[in-house]
Formats: structure tokens, C-alpha cells, sequence
């Protein structure tokens, strides 16, 4: 085989796996857009923060510590523990769980019935305000994750596809569990959202508020639901992209790589989000393969964006979006 | 006392329909422009010039431009960044391509090359609505910005990848490059801001700004009423992007003089322009300019106050400017979505009535 489609292939591997990583965030997205009509664009910085929080709770670190020292002229930084990664998920998870609650009783309990758009801007400003919240807690210095999952190169697949191609791919041990984690997520969505009481008053709600309310539907307990669920997504994220790049600021621009990815899939549809995560991911990644060189490489920035952009003008909901129907 | 419509007889539809109706209104607007105009520039220097007065100057007509695209027709634009961008490489490309041809003439071609290509990312905008447009922006945004970034012709195949303003003059003054005094280059500015309010006020109060905000409040209706969706939505993107371009050009040549286009014009700029027109408020030219004064003075105000007044570590500042950037964005949203231009109206009914209300 020529080496050029060799090197295509595994382009096109990584590509499928980048794709992944961007899909679980855009599930946190296309959650809280079908159960409450709002487009969370603070999702990103959710999965950042998270991954702060983790790491935060892990190392021991004082929260507001830069603050605390700043009023009280102090020089405390740390209460000089390791905790287990396991219990500082957990403990992550409930902190998520506090914010959700918070976010729907200061913010969204009183944008009820606001337009579309001025939800959207409530979540930025959402989004703006927990990028300094974090920075303040925990600090602004890049850190380091490690929860334990493997990283760096597969030798088994790197040995076998040598046997194979006389070429070994070189597929990170992280993205194959980035992988099998999304995997186990979203069929753990789909189980719930089908078939568990609390699942069914989610899509019940996403269907129609007014109608999920008079059958006793409590419309506050599903969107701190579901807000909780967002939040969990984005601690998987979080913890995904924090292990492979380092908990930092950058962390928060995967809401804006996602983006592109929902607008493939449509807004409202979870096999969309995956789809669109992969095509967006593969793509990218091809083009920059192929194209880039030619034009001055960094093509990444925005070669999804286009994509989507050419895409929708052709197909407004998107892959797998319903139908958009206007009515006067 | 003197505010109210009393003994303010109007006696022709034109004075009916004037901007300002109210006679106190019209003193205090010239008294401002005279305080502006005539007495600002004796005493501005260099701290107030480039701190405050031109950054606001300069993001007014932006927020004045987005205004007419998400607050009067209704589609949002996070593209902001990347249309400033294109303002300020067209003037780059044309100061340095023809330097003979005045530096006014430059920004307003800059404007219209910011409008075309403005008009070509709002072609989707016909087939694409809501979430989905603004999303589509951000094409417009990440596309320019790369496309400064890394084709050379741009800035002129510089080693620095950078742009940096040559000298120009207007009427024997220096308006760009290191000699530009403070006053001149804040009257330059304050003349386009001038130009841009009276341009967006009238037209947004004409055939063209009820077309728009016929499309803004529900298009399918006004396209059946006989508003031309076509035409009405790209113009308003045409319109918006000649003042952002305009904004761009004058923030490259007359504020910073030297731009790298990812860090000048990145998408924290096409926020920060929103961010101004919601807590200014939509739809409102005067909210435009309120949105832009807030949003320039709070950050110097912080830093003044925290880093030095308090001596606090300038990044715990930083941090602390987006937090309340960020929560005072939510709070405008709950609390009074249409921004600080309706704080101001309704101050203004009030005292109207004043000191009778009943």
C-alpha cells in the first residue's frame, strides 16, 4: 500500500477519536436543549471548571486561596492533602449537582418564557462569570491531571498493524478509553431517557412544557435534573481533554469546537451530536492532511465552522435535527 | 421643572417627528456636543485619550453597527472581530498601496469593504435562523482571522506578521503613527462616532429600519405584509458591517497603531461588542453608546480601585472583571432585558412628571 494512504489511515483514526472527545461535549449541549429549549453555552466552561474543581479537591488546594490572601494578606495555599481520584470525582459530581441547583434558582427560574435568544446570552454571561469564579477558586496556572487512566501509544495496535501494513499506527491509549467511555455514557443516556421514570418526564418536558406541567411534571426538578446530568457530561469531558492537554483557559474553547458539531447533528438529536462529532473530527483532520499545507496549515480553527456553515444552507436542522416548521 | 412637553408647541409633522421631541433634550444634546467638541479636546492628554476616550469612541460604533444587525433586524452576529479585522487590513492594505489619498476617504472604503464581505457571510442568514446563524458567524470569525494570520499579502509579507499604521495627515495634523497628539486623534474618532449615530438614527427610523425590524419581530409576517427578506436582511448586514469596519480601522490606525490580528481581533471582541449592546440595550442607539461607556470605564474603575487602591495582584483583577462582567450580564438579562436605555427612559418619564406624579 502507498505510504501516503497509509498515513491517511491513521489520519483518519486520530480523526474519528478527536471526534469523540468533541461529541461528549456537544452531548452536554443537545441535553439541555431538548429538556429546557436553552442553548448552554457555558458548557465549556462547565467542563473546564469541573476539571479545575477535580483537580483542586485532589491536590488539597484551598479554594479562593489568591483572594483570601489578597484581603487578608495570608499565605495559605493548601490543607495538605492527596485525596484518591475516585473520591474527588464524587465529590466533584456533588459540587456540579450545587451549581445546577444555584444556576436554576438565580438564573433560568427567572428568564421563564424569555426568548430563545436571551437565553442564550443569560449563558454566556453564565459562562464569563464561572471562567472567573474558577480562576479565583483554584487558580489561573496550567495543572496537571492524572486520574489513572493510560496515556501514550498503543503497542498493540501499533504492532499489529505493522504486521499488517509494514506501518505501525501510532493511536493514543487515552483517546481508545475517551472512546469506550463515550460509548458507555451514551448508551447510559438512552437507557435513562427511555425507560426510567425521571427519563420520561425529561422528554416529556422537552416536548412540551405547558402540557408536562398540568399531567404534575415538576418543570424545576427536571431542568436541576438535567442541569446535573450536563454537569456530570462535562466532568467526563473535563477530565477527557484535561488528561490530554492539561487542566487550562484553552479548555474552555471546546464549547466553541462543538459548535460546529451540533449544527452537523441538529440541536436536538444524540446520535446527531455523535455523528456530527466524527464527521467534524475525521474532517478536520483530513483536510488538514491533505489541504493544509497548501494554504498555510492551522486550517483546524476553522474548517469546521465552514463545513457546518455549507452544510446547514443546504439542510437548515441539520443531520438529524427535526424538522423545522414555521407557523405564523 | 423645565423637562416636559409644555409650551413646546410642534407646528409642522417634521418637528413631530424629530429625534428629540422634548426642547431640554435638544439644549442638553447641543451642550454636550459643545462640551465635546469645542472643550474636551483643550484638556484631554494621553492617559484620557488612550485609556478612556478613544476605546469608547472607537467600541461605540461598533456596538452602534452590531445594534443595527442583532438589536434592529434580529440576527445574531458573533462575527463582530473578524468584520473589525477586515476594517483594519483594508485600511492597512490601502495606506500603504495608496498613500497619497487622504486617511478619511481610507476608513470609509475600509467600511465598505467591511459591508461587502459582510453581505457575503450574511447570505446563509436567508436560509439559516436563530442558534444556528449565530453559530454560522463564528465561521465569519475564525475564517478572517486565520485568513490574516496566514496569508501573507495581507500584511504586505512583513517578518513580524504584524501591521503597523504609516503616518498620515489630515489638514496638517498627524491623525496615525507616533506623533498623533491626543486631542486630534480623539476629535477624528468623535467626528466618525458622529457621523455613524446620525447615519444608524435615520436610517433605522426610515423605510429601511422598519424593514428590519418588521424581519427582527417576526419575519414570516413581514415578508407576507411585502417586506423583502432578501434585501431587508442583507442590508442590515451590509449597513452594520461598513460601521464595524469602520470601528476596526479606526481601532487599528488611530488606537493601537500596530495589531496582531488573533490577539486585536479574536472572539472575546465579538462578545465584548455584544455584551455592550445588551447591557446598553437592543435596539437603541443611545443604548449603544451607554453600553460602550459602561463597558470601557468598568475595567478601568476595577483597575484602579483593586490593583491600585487595594493592591491586589493584577491577574486576581483580571479575574475578577470577568466574573462581574459575567454576572452583571445575567443580572441586565433578569432584570431589565432591555438594557440601560430603558433605565434612562423610564428616568425620563419620571421626571416628566416630576414633582407631580398624580
Amino acid at each position: 500500500m502507498p505510504d501516503q494512504l497509509l498515513f491517511a489511515m491513521e489520519v483518519f483514526l486520530n480523526g474519528l477519536m478527536a471526534g469523540v472527545l468533541y461529541a461528549l461535549v456537544a452531548l452536554g449541549f443537545v441535553l439541555i436543549y431538548k429538556a429546557s429549549g436553552i442553548f448552554n453555552y457555558a458548557q465549556g466552561v462547565m467542563a473546564l471548571f469541573a476539571a479545575l474543581t477535580l483537580v483542586g479537591i485532589m491536590e488539597g488546594q484551598v479554594p479562593f486561596s489568591h483572594l483570601i490572601n489578597a484581603v487578608f494578606g495570608t499565605e495559605i495555599h493548601h490543607f495538605g492533602w492527596h485525596l484518591p481520584a475516585v473520591v474527588a470525582i464524587v465529590l466533584t459530581g456533588v459540587v456540579m449537582i450545587a451549581l445546577a441547583w444555584a444556576v436554576n434558582r438565580f438564573i433560568f427560574r427567572h428568564l421563564v418564557g424569555q426568548e430563545p435568544i436571551i437565553l442564550f446570552m443569560a449563558t454566556i454571561g453564565l459562562a464569563y462569570f464561572m471562567e472567573g469564579v474558577g480562576d479565583i477558586m483554584w487558580g489561573a496556572d496550567i495543572k496537571k491531571l492524572d486520574v489513572g487512566l493510560p496515556q501514550g501509544i498503543n503497542t498493540w495496535i501499533d504492532e499489529s498493524t505493522y504486521e499488517i501494513f509494514g506501518y505501525g499506527f501510532f493511536i493514543d491509549n487515552l483517546d481508545l478509553w475517551a472512546t469506550g467511555i463515550a460509548a458507555a455514557l451514551v448508551i447510559a443516556l438512552t437507557i435513562f431517557s427511555q425507560y426510567s421514570k425521571q427519563g420520561r418526564a425529561l422528554r416529556a418536558v422537552a416536548d412540551d412544557h405547558q402540557a408536562a406541567l398540568s399531567v404534575g411534571i415538576s418543570l424545576n426538578y427536571i431542568w436541576v435534573l438535567v442541569w446535573s446530568i450536563a454537569g456530570f457530561v462535562a466532568l467526563v469531558a473535563g477530565i477527557m481533554w484535561g488528561t490530554k492537554s492539561g487542566v487550562q483557559f484553552s479548555l474552555s474553547l471546546i464549547a466553541l469546537k462543538a459548535l460546529p458539531v451540533l449544527m452537523l447533528g441538529g440541536f436536538t438529536s444524540i446520535p446527531g451530536a455523535i455523528v456530527g462529532g466524527l464527521i467534524i473530527g475525521v474532517g478536520e483532520k483530513l483536510f488538514e492532511f491533505a489541504i493544509g499545507p497548501l494554504v498555510g496549515g492551522a486550517t483546524e480553527n476553522w474548517f469546521a465552522y465552514v463545513l457546518a456553515l455549507l452544510f446547514l444552507v443546504f439542510r437548515p436542522q441539520g443531520l438529524f435535527g427535526e424538522r423545522i416548521i414555521e407557523r405564523v | 421643572m423645565l423637562y416636559r412637553e409644555a409650551g413646546d408647541f410642534k407646528t409642522s409633522y417634521q418637528a413631530d417627528n424629530q429625534t428629540f421631541p422634548i426642547r431640554f433634550d435638544r439644549v442638553g444634546l447641543r451642550v454636550v456636543l459643545v462640551l465635546a467638541l469645542g472643550v474636551v479636546p483643550f484638556f484631554i492628554n494621553d492617559y484620557w485619550a488612550n485609556a478612556v476616550a478613544l476605546p469608547f469612541l472607537i467600541y461605540a460604533i461598533a456596538a452602534i453597527g452590531l445594534n443595527i444587525l442583532v438589536g434592529f433586524c434580529g440576527q445574531v452576529s458573533l462575527g463582530t472581530g473578524g468584520f473589525m479585522a477586515v476594517g483594519a487590513y483594508a485600511t492597512y492594505k490601502l495606506m500603504t498601496a495608496f498613500p497619497e489619498v487622504s486617511i478619511i476617504i481610507h476608513v470609509l472604503l475600509a467600511g465598505g469593504i467591511t459591508a461587502g464581505v459582510g453581505v457575503l457571510f450574511g447570505l446563509p442568514s436567508l436560509r439559516i435562523k436563530g442558534f444556528y446563524l449565530a453559530v454560522a458567524t463564528l465561521a465569519a470569525q475564525f475564517f478572517l482571522v486565520w485568513l490574516f494570520n496566514r496569508v501573507p499579502w495581507f500584511y504586505n509579507y512583513s517578518a513580524s506578521g504584524q501591521i503597523s499604521a504609516p503616518e498620515r495627515e489630515v489638514l496638517g495634523y498627524a491623525v496615525t503613527g507616533p506623533n498623533a497628539e491626543a486631542w486630534v486623534t480623539y476629535l477624528f474618532c468623535l467626528l466618525f462616532l458622529i457621523f455613524a449615530a446620525v447615519v444608524a438614527r435615520n436610517l433605522t427610523r426610515g423605510t429601511m429600519g422598519r424593514s428590519w425590524m418588521g424581519i427582527r419581530d417576526m419575519d414570516i409576517a413581514a415578508e407576507i405584509i411585502g417586506v423583502n427578506p432578501l434585501s431587508a436582511k442583507l442590508s442590515a448586514f451590509a449597513v452594520s458591517s461598513f460601521f464595524i469596519g469602520i470601528a476596526g480601522s479606526l481601532f487599528f490606525a488611530v488606537y493601537l497603531g500596530a495589531v496582531e490580528v488573533g490577539e486585536a481581533f479574536g472572539i472575546n471582541k465579538s462578545f465584548l461588542v455584544l455584551f455592550m449592546i445588551i447591557i446598553g440595550g437592543l435596539g437603541r442607539i443611545g443604548g449603544s453608546l451607554m453600553g460602550a461607556a459602561f463597558l470601557v470605564l468598568l475595567p478601568v474603575l476595577l483597575k484602579n480601585v483593586l490593583v491600585g487602591s487595594l493592591g491586589w495582584p493584577t491577574d486576581l483583577a483580571a479575574h475578577l472583571e470577568f466574573m462581574i462582567v459575567g454576572a452583571l450580564i445575567v443580572t441586565f438579562l433578569v432584570a431589565e432585558p432591555h438594557g440601560l436605555a430603558q433605565l434612562w427612559r423610564v428616568a425620563k418619564e419620571k421626571l416628566r412628571l416630576w414633582p407631580f406624579p398624580h
